[in-house]
């Protein structure tokens, strides 16, 4: 419901932007899915960190399904901002943007955790070796968020600059919040999704202890 | 309906069809927990025939 009433907002309320015309609109959902994308990673290198502290086995259950969340969100964010990218410069990809390339590295980085995760045997010694490897990956999420300012020479736009966010006040406030109903999102499917893992395992347990 | 507004509305839409496919994938996950569970049950029942058949009552003294 947030997530529709801030599409709404982008919509009906905001003003339509001079420079981009109606192809700005993509903004709203594209940023708010790459700052989750980013969340997640964040939040599966937190888990790590818990578990690699206490060795407790749920936190790399959490931490896996974190990043699995960040990989759907940041699938996403590349096909959103592909599109943008063909309706604003034309093209649907360039290798040049910094931004764009980063994020594409910080993506392939995490898409290889799960052939990791799954090429070495179930235990405490895959759980340890996949902790490692989130909290890696989480030192390029602030290179890849601070790579557009630290570009020279780049086309992908400057939102968020020391002056504050370039845009009028509407159109911030339905950024905020499409960016909360994506975060609200995100949250409810990591619920459900570390819900149903829990539920499986007891499940083969439960079977186990059966048969 | 402008190039611009298609790119809009393919954008939103990648999204709008990652949700459903994630929401429909968690559907079917469910149906499975509860086929298995069902399975589960079943099976805890016959590997206990004394506690499936109902208790008689016996006169005691």
């Amino acid at each position: 419901m947030l997530l529709g009433g801030g599409v709404a907002l982008a919509f009906l309320w905001a003003p339509e932007d001079g420079d981009q015309g109606i192809s700005q609109r993509i903004f709203y959902i594209h940023v708010p899915v790459a700052l989750t994308a980013y969340a997640c990673f964040g939040w599966g290198a937190w888990k790590a960190l818990r578990h690699l502290w206490t060795r407790e086995e749920r936190y790399d259950l959490e931490s896996y399904t974190a990043i699995h969340q960040g990989t759907i969100f940041g699938l996403l964010t590349l096909v959103t901002g592909s599109i943008w990218a063909r309706a604003s410069w034309g093209v649907w990809w360039t290798w040049g943007e910094r931004q764009l390339v980063l994020f594409l590295i910080l993506f392939l980085f995490y898409s290889a955790y799960f052939m990791l995760r799954y090429s070495v045997d179930e235990g405490p010694g895959r759980a340890n070796l996949s902790a490692v490897y989130a909290l890696f990956g989480v030192a390029l999420i602030p290179v890849s968020f601070l790579a557009i300012r630290l570009a020279e020479g780049f086309i992908h736009p400057t939102v968020f600059t020391r002056d504050g966010p370039q845009m009028t006040g509407t159109m911030f406030t339905a950024f905020l919040v499409c960016l909360a109903g994506v975060l609200a999102l995100a949250a409810a499917l990591y619920t459900n999704e570390l819900t149903g893992k829990r539920l499986d395992g007891r499940l083969r347990e439960l079977r186990e202890l059966l048969s | 309906m402008s190039a611009g507004e298609k790119y809009v509305a393919a954008a939103y839409v990648v999204v709008l069809v990652a949700v459903l496919a994630y929401v429909a994938i968690i559907a079917a996950k469910l149906a499975r927990f509860e086929r298995e569970l069902a399975e589960l049950t079943e099976l805890a029942r016959s590997s206990r025939p004394d506690e499936a058949q109902p208790r008689r009552t016996l006169s005691v003294g």
